[in-house]
């Protein structure tokens, strides 16, 4: 809908609605009508999204360059990640997306306990992704991947002593040189999947909120704004991830 | 009034001789660079004194008191193109005078002269190929290309001429260059610009432009020790880098003879010219620039040797011209077969420095 | 005929309002938790004139150590922690909330003919950051202060100094967000809550101006977001991508850093400018001369502001083509700047032009941006830059802009909305001193920062060679006059709110919506929505207006 189009409806829908009073009671006092809060509430949390898309720009960059100057490391600590729970995490989050999209319409057609259970299934679903973050955190913390806390390079150095992986990949030995820098590929690893779990961490905080308002009636009356955006905003953080896991998951996997 | 008095004529060349608005030109690009400058400065002039202009004169002659109504105008479509199209002329001739200049400024001549700068918190430590070494002080020559081969030993620096107009970032990790031809004999301002730490301020020198005779007796007069080659050599033998880069047929290393200048073919399938900067980082960072038909077990020298030491490693090897050379350096020091043995097998293992001959005598 | 467009009502009978945004509610709760985008400008104002004058007496301590060539008044370390100081409060928590934070606030959704900005709740939290920055930024100083300089150089920060670094860049990051979300509010406002009849091009200059600061507010803050992040975490787990140790590169902190940093230099003037046009059309009584173009312009330096960060590494190692990529789109940059000063130049031609306050810092500010505008382009120039940068050279350079412009147009759009803001006038005598005397200050302290660039004197040095005194001298002269400049609008503006003129509606007699209400606004700003029928700048609709209220009096 285009601006002067809203701000056409905006007074048409002042003038319909009459004096100050007759509006919904969840129209805030400085808008003019219901759609231009929709709307401009929509537009700022798309602006929001795109300052977070900036935000994880710097972190990309950083990795794009570091990956290009030292791809052999980045493809030996790629292989070490473990690529049974970065895809289930992967289809946990897809699938966090598609309840949060059915809540969305829940909310749209007023189904009230449709919307509860999709938003629970959602949280549940967020905190898997973040148990199986734990156990693959935990994992690197055994294997002494954590860089600058507990970091070896021996597994890099000689890769048969990690059999599963040498197994699947049979990587060569890398040079103490470059061996080092797979440190940096840990750095940045865990730098991309903490920030990201920082926003999952905030997602799913204000989905205990949500749930606790729908389960009120806040968002089943007409005004599912609220839902609409912490949609927008959840699909963000799952899109950020489907940019994350091949990045880091999937360095040179073939064979 | 056909003659400035006597008087006020002391008095004004006195006054500019005190306070000089700008550094004296002690390099062949010094007036360049003030060319453009003072160019700058008058088209800046003109600008500053036709809005000046504008705003006062229209501010007299259509204040309220002169010019009770306004009148209504809402642009000229001539004048914004004009006042387009003229600074932005003005500004791309700045531009193409200024990249002329700064290309001129960091595209050192082939004959130019290195000098190594290694910069740390908080003096600069200037060391001559011959192996002179100066504190906070660089000796030089007028009419003779310098090229300057900066890094720092810890944070960012700058080392900064204002004489020569020439400034160069001095960054840890990577070389960076600046070059200049002094053209007056002198004492000059030698600053660090970039803010790194505590004595910041402290970082400051002179630069001491002599005559070529004058220059060539400081030279014997302070040289102490042995020159920056002397010094790789030593260090070559030492940190057993013969054990791999030597004449030998099947060596494990590439032989290093007139390797400084060549074009490399690496591991890869990049070619690179090995200059300053990719020998240094050959030495530090070996698995990103292993040569073509080699393995990559060279082990990184990273936090064994200062940047002094990869200086004079370098220094020893743009010297090393002949095979014949190599030799010498080889014949003086020996290794031991069992250590020998050992820095072939285990990759990232350091090879132990040799435990007879020892540094051995190393000939001039 | 009098030589002021003052049109105040009669002082006999005037009062002030008694519903306004002030009188609505009272109690701290009321102010603390309030909504009310007026209210939020006025927490702002005095946040940042509390924080302003901790800058500038950091700055007093700076132009006193350098009063004499050695480092005799503070040890160097001291000396390295105050000249930061000083760049991050006055960059983080003066300069860039300055006119969008306070004025911008204010006056905005009434230049659009709102109720309040789209997302007043965003807008308080938007100054509960900046609080909470500030108090995190004091902390800092107060329990050892921070010595890296305003840039955070790596790997001087992560690996080189034991100061408070992680608070300070925790506190910037803070301030970064609150900077975020007012420009996000203001994007939003202005796309959806235009009133009926704003078209785009019927918008104040002020408007626009604002949308582009806000542009790059949103899009270029976050770099720098990630980018403290990643010091941080450097400097705590000891691994990090800027450290040539590791394989990382300090240059890369250059290119993120300096990502951000250059178009916060835009989005500091942008808003001044806005400010600057507004002050000169109602003290010409004329509608700025290419309204068009100065709209464009304002978008084409925050477009363009995205593509020229390297021009501060020219000498940093990056290759000679990437310079000259970097040095013609600096060149392009300036072009839009040099557009709008001819411009509001000629919105002086045939005008009717009387010299209050406002549009005295407004002629100050056309002067000193054309100086620091053009010295730009000296540095711009990689030739030149050579020699000049990192000198004091470039500390001249941006405080002309900075402070020559940004500051005067910020006292020039305070002085212009005070009467709408307080119902009241300042005084005009002694505002009008302040105001040459600001200007004589500012050119005494910063000229011969140029000579001393010239003649080489590097920045961020406690101490200098003799030969560099006598200039170091006339600065801190000037720089004695100048904070006298600025102490004296305190004074008199916290005068003006008992003792001032009762200002009316619309005591400058200008066009904006904002100056067609009470003085100051009702909470609401309108008792309904107006609806725009005329262009901005519409003197001639104003004429009307005007003849039509006499003629009804009556």
């Amino acid at each position: 809908m285009s601006d002067s189009t809203a701000i056409a409806n905006g007074a048409a829908a002042a003038v319909d609605e009459g004096h100050h009073g007759e509006h919904p009671p969840y129209q805030r006092h400085h808008f003019e009508s219901v759609t231009q809060q929709f709307d401009a509430t929509n537009f700022a949390m798309w602006l929001f999204l795109l300052t977070e898309i900036m935000f994880f720009g710097g972190l990309f960059t950083a990795y794009l360059i570091m990956r290009n100057w030292y791809y052999p490391a980045f493809v030996e600590g790629s292989h070490h990640l473990s690529i049974f729970w970065g895809t289930s995490n992967t289809a946990v989050l897809i699938t966090s997306s598609f309840t949060m999209a059915m809540g969305v319409w829940c909310a749209e057609t007023r189904r009230k306990s449709g919307l509860i259970l999709c938003l629970v299934l959602t949280f549940v679903l967020g905190i898997m992704f973040l148990c199986i973050k734990g156990i693959e955190w935990h994992a690197e913390w055994v294997d002494h991947h954590v860089p600058g806390l507990r970091y070896t390079v021996s597994d890099f150095l000689n890769p048969a002593l990690d059999p599963e992986v040498y197994h699947e990949y049979h990587d060569k030995p890398l040079s103490l040189g470059m061996a080092d820098k797979t440190e940096m590929y840990f750095f940045l690893y865990f730098a991309m999947t903490g920030m990201h779990a920082l926003h999952m961490v905030v997602g799913i905080s204000i989905l205990v909120f949500m749930i606790f308002r729908a389960r009120q009636g806040a968002y089943t009356t007409g005004h599912i704004t609220f839902v609409e955006n912490f949609g927008l905003y959840w699909h963000f953080v799952d899109i950020i991830w489907i940019f994350l896991f091949p990045l880091l998951y999937l360095v040179s996997r073939h064979g | 009034m056909n003659h400035i008095s006597p008087v006020i004529w002391q008095f004004l060349s006195h006054w500019l001789h005190n306070f000089p608005l700008f550094p004296p030109e002690a390099s062949a690009i010094a007036p360049q660079m003030d060319a453009l400058y003072f160019f700058m400065v008058l088209v800046s002039l003109v600008g500053l004194t036709l809005v000046v202009l504008l705003v006062v004169g229209f501010s007299i002659l259509y204040s309220k008191e002169r010019h009770p109504k306004a009148v209504q105008i809402e642009g000229s479509t001539l004048l914004e193109a004009t006042w387009t199209i003229i600074p932005l002329g003005l500004f791309l001739v700045m531009f193409v005078w200024g990249a002329l200049l700064y290309f001129r400024i960091y595209t050192p001549p082939a004959n130019a002269m290195n000098i190594y700068v290694v910069g740390k918190q908080w003096m600069w430590k200037i060391e001559h190929p011959g192996g002179q070494h100066e504190i906070d002080e660089l000796h030089i020559p007028t009419g003779q290309p310098i090229q300057l081969t900066l890094i720092s030993q810890d944070v960012f620096h700058s080392f900064s001429i204002p004489a020569f107009r020439v400034k160069r970032e001095v960054i840890p990790g990577r070389y960076t260059t600046v070059w200049f031809e002094a053209t007056k004999v002198g004492t000059y301002h030698l600053f660090c610009t970039q803010y790194c730490g505590t004595g910041h301020s402290q970082m400051i020198g002179w630069v001491v432009v002599m005559s070529p005779e004058d220059f060539r007796k400081w030279l014997a007069n302070s040289t102490s020790g042995d020159s920056l080659a002397q010094n790789g050599e030593r260090l070559f033998a030492s940190l057993s880098c013969n054990a791999c880069h030597n004449t030998q047929p099947d060596a494990r290393g590439p032989n290093l003879v007139g390797v400084y200048g060549s074009q490399l073919t690496l591991a890869n399938g990049e070619t690179v010219t090995a200059d300053d900067a990719y020998l240094r980082q050959a030495i530090l960072d070996p698995s990103q620039h292993v040569t073509q038909g080699y393995t990559p077990i060279m082990p990184t020298y990273q936090g064994q040797i200062s940047e002094d030491g990869v200086i004079a490693l370098v220094e020893y090897l743009k010297n090393l011209k002949t095979d014949y050379r190599l030799q010498q350096t080889l014949n003086t020091t020996e290794i031991p077969p069992q250590i020998e043995q050992k820095a072939g097998t285990a990759a990232g293992q350091k090879p132990a420095p040799p435990t007879s001959g020892g540094q051995g005598e190393v000939k001039p | 005929m009098s030589s002021t467009i003052v049109s105040l009502p009669d002082q006999s009978t005037a009062r002030i309002p008694k519903v306004n945004f002030l009188t609505k509610e009272n109690g701290l709760l009321s102010w603390l938790l309030t909504g009310d985008h007026k209210r939020i400008a006025t927490l702002y104002l005095i946040s940042i004139t509390f924080f302003f004058f901790i800058g500038g007496a950091l700055a007093g301590l700076i132009r006193l150590e350098l009063l004499t060539p050695q480092s005799d008044l503070m040890a160097a370390d001291t000396y390295n922690k105050v000249f930061t100081m000083h760049g991050l409060i006055m960059i983080f928590f003066f300069l860039v909330p300055s006119v969008p934070a306070t004025i911008g606030n204010f006056v905005i959704p009434m230049m659009v003919g709102a109720k309040d900005l789209a997302l007043p709740k965003i807008n308080l939290l938007s100054w509960y950051l900046y609080i909470a920055a500030g108090i995190l930024m004091i902390y800092t100083m107060a329990s050892g202060g921070v010595d890296t300089g305003w840039t955070f150089t790596t790997p001087l920060s992560t690996h080189y100094l034991n100061t408070n670094v992680i608070p300070a860049g925790l506190a910037v990051f803070i301030a970064g967000f609150s900077s975020i979300f007012t420009g996000l509010n203001f994007i939003v406002t202005i796309h959806k809550m235009r009133c009926p009849g704003m078209t785009w091009f019927r918008l104040p200059l002020f408007v626009w101006s604002n949308y582009a600061a806000s542009i790059l507010m949103v899009l270029g803050t976050p770099v720098l977001a990630i980018t403290l992040v990643l010091v941080v975490l450097e400097r705590t787990i000891h691994i990090g991508v800027f450290d040539p140790q590791y394989g990382g590169d300090p240059l890369l902190f250059q290119h993120l850093f300096w990502f951000y940093s250059h178009p916060a230099v835009y989005i500091m003037i942008l808003p001044g400018m806005g400010v600057i046009s507004e002050v000169i059309s109602t003290f010409s009584r004329k509608r700025v001369f290419g309204y068009t173009a100065v709209a464009f312009s304002s978008v084409a330096i925050a477009v363009f502001g995205f593509f020229v960060w390297a021009h501060h590494m020219f000498i940093m190692g990056i290759s000679n083509y990437a310079a000259l990529v970097f040095s013609l789109l600096t060149m392009l940059v300036a072009v839009p700047s040099a557009i709008k000063i001819f411009n509001w130049a000629f919105t002086l031609y045939k005008g009717s032009i009387t010299f209050e306050t406002p549009m005295l810092y407004a002629i100050g500010f056309m002067g000193l941006f054309t100086i620091g505008g053009m010295t730009g382009v000296f540095l711009g120039a990689t030739g030149t830059d050579i020699h000049l940068t990192e000198t004091y050279f470039v500390v001249a350079h941006f405080h002309f802009v900075m402070v020559g412009g940004m500051l005067m147009a910020f006292l020039s759009g305070i002085h212009f909305w005070w009467p709408k803001w307080t119902g009241r006038m300042y005084p005009e005598k002694i505002s009008q001193f302040a105001a040459v005397t600001t200007y004589i200050g500012f050119n005494l302290t910063f000229f011969p920062q140029f000579i001393l660039g010239t003649l080489g004197m590097p920045r961020r040095y406690a101490a200098y060679p003799p030969e560099f005194q006598v200039l170091n001298v006339f600065s801190t002269a000037g720089a004695s006059v100048l904070g006298v400049g600025y102490l004296l609008p305190v004074l008199y503006l916290t005068w003006s709110l008992k003792y001032g003129a009762i200002a009316g509606n619309n005591p400058w007699q200008a066009t904006g919506l904002e100056w067609q209400v009470q003085s100051p606004p009702l909470t609401e700003n309108f008792p309904e929505i107006p609806v725009m029928d005329h262009e901005a700048y519409d003197y001639e609709w104003l004429e009307r207006q005007q003849a039509k209220e006499v003629a009804s009096v009556g």
